[in-house]
This record gives structure tokens, sequence and C-alpha cells, in this order.
């Protein structure tokens, strides 16, 4: 039995290859889903990739977000199963109200392509399953907009709910309380700037993006309900 | 139905830090102009709309702006509207 996963793919996506090697090299099967149509196939993962989605024209994820296949994104999250948004991923899930906050151009207007180190500040997540407590992930970033905001309200109820899941160790871009990446109230979606499926080899630099990525593979296969008889 | 010239002008909200205001604000001096202060950075969206009063077009607007021309997270927005042929009729006289 191999985890389902669903790839969008926006009119400027372009990590859309990335995502499906990586999830498949940790035994996944994939497939790309056009933001045009209105349904999701049969999946367990639905992936949000990096790039442009629509040019990012009006503001990152601004138009994404109208893509007739997000309600079925929507309601793939309101059915409980997972959902992540990496870089543009993540942008699209804010301006959709999946997950809360909004991303601003990077503190010091430079576009940023760097590693960074992010800590795990929850683990036992579905997505930071196999990380422990404070574990460092060395991940890179490629962004412009990346610099996380939300009211102070907003930010109070999501640390006491554990939402902020992944801060940096240095923060790149001004983003508030060092967000790197956040989950939703209920933990099925998480949107990070930071790239995993781009540090799941050895030879790209690191393999720690595989924690998170193996994390919510072992979730599925958890959450799978045995074949009838065993 | 009148058409009418809508102008909207989106700014991240005050108190959220705006870099791109505050790199002109520096640059500014550079040029000899002293004394500029509160440099905000936005976006001016400008349409015409077909709407049957004022009212009706502010309130399509307005809507518009909450739904898509602003992230109300981080941005606020103003708006006007104008009948396009009074302005026009305006100038004429």
């Amino acid at each position: 039995m191999t985890a389902r996963v669903g790839i969008v793919v926006f009119p400027g996506s372009n990590c859309e290859l990335d995502c499906e090697r990586s999830f498949e090299r940790l035994g996944a099967s994939t497939e790309f889903v056009w933001h045009d149509d209105n349904t999701l196939p049969d999946v367990d993962i639905v992936v949000l990739p990096g790039g442009f989605a629509h040019g990012d024209y009006l503001r990152t994820g601004a138009l994404a977000r109208f893509s007739p296949i997000m309600h079925s994104v929507a309601e793939h999250a309101a059915a409980g199963k997972l959902l992540i948004g990496i870089c543009n991923g993540f942008q699209v899930l804010c301006e959709a109200g999946l997950l809360p906050g909004a991303l601003r151009k990077n503190e010091g207007l430079k576009f940023l392509c760097k590693w960074t180190e992010l800590r795990v500040e929850v683990p036992g997540t579905p997505f930071t399953a196999r990380a422990e407590r404070g574990q460092l992930l060395r991940i890179p970033i490629n962004h412009f907009e990346g610099n996380w905001y939300a009211d102070p309200d907003t930010v109070a109820r999501m640390r006491a709910n554990h939402q902020i899941v992944l801060r940096y160790v240095k923060n790149p871009n001004g983003s508030l309380d060092g967000v790197a990446g956040i989950s939703n109230e209920r933990g099925n979606v998480l949107g990070l700037m930071p790239h995993p499926e781009r540090a799941c080899e050895s030879l790209l630099g690191s393999e720690d993006g595989a924690v998170i990525i193996g994390s919510m593979l072992d979730h599925v296969m958890h959450m799978q309900p045995s074949p009838a008889g065993v | 139905m009148t058409n009418f010239k809508a102008t909207v002008h989106v700014s991240l909200r005050s108190g959220i830090a705006d870099p791109q205001g505050l790199t002109i604000e520096r640059a500014l001096p550079a040029l000899g102009y002293t004394g500029v202060s509160g440099v905000r950075v936005g976006k001016l969206i400008e349409f015409g709309l077909d709407a049957s009063d004022a009212t009706e077009a502010e309130s399509k607007v307005g809507e518009m702006c909450e739904r898509l021309l602003a992230n109300t997270v981080i941005e606020s927005y103003t708006l006007s509207i104008v009948d396009e042929s009074e302005d026009l009729a305006g100038r004429e006289s």
C-alpha cells in the first residue's frame, strides 16, 4: 500500500517536479492535478508546490485561491486529510484562508535563495512525527515574500494551540516570531516557506526535508484501515 | 445603468512596516529633499464599472476590495467612485 499524493499545478508553478521526485523516492505515488480541474483525484495528501502561481499578479497567491481546484482542496482539508503548501503554496493557503496570516515582502527587500536551519517546535504532528522537539533541519529557502505576519491575538492563539511548528534558527526575512512554518488549528494543514522537497537527497546537500515528507507518509500509512480479515 | 470610474488605493496597514516606503524615505534626503516623513508605497487600481447608482457601485467595489483587491490581514484600502458622465459634463460647462 502506498500513500497517494496529488500535486496541484497552477500556471506558473515550478517546483512540482521536485515534489514528485521527493515524494516518490520516499515511497508515495504521485499525480499532477491541473488547477483548472474541478475535483481532486482520490488522494491522501495534497501538495501546493512552489513557484509563481498566476504570475504572482496582484499579490502572491491572490489569484490562485480562485482556481477551480481550490474548492476541492478546501474540502480535502475539511475532511481532515493532509495538505501542505510549500513556499508559493504557503502563500496560496494563507490567501485562501486555510492558514492564518499573510506573507509580506522580505525585510530588506531581497530575494533570498539560501540554506536555512529550522527548529522543530512542535514534534508529533503529521508533518513532524519523525522529528524530536528542537531538532534542527537544514532546508533551503527561495523566496521574496516569506515575511509572515498575523495580528497579535491570532499569534497568541496559535502559540497556545501549538500551531507554530517550525521556526528559523536565524530569521532570514523578518518573519514574525521567526515563523518558518505553521499549521491550521486542526493540525492537518501545514504551510512553510522552506523547500523540504529540495532537501531529500544527500547529493543535494541535505536529507532533512525527508523528515517532513516522510512524517506525512507515515501518518497516511497509520491512518489506513487494515485490509479486511487481517 | 451608469458607467462609474472606480479608483482603489491599497497600501500596507498602518503599523505594518513598509520596507519600500522606508527605502524611499532614506533616498529622498540624498537628493536634497529634507523633511520627508511617513512614506508609504501602495497600489493604485482603476477600472470602469456599470451600476445603477453610486451607492451600488461603492458597495460592489468595497466587496471586491475585501475579497480580492486587498488582503486585509496586512493591507488597508480606500476607494472612490466617480460618475464619468457627470465628470465630463462638469468639465464642459
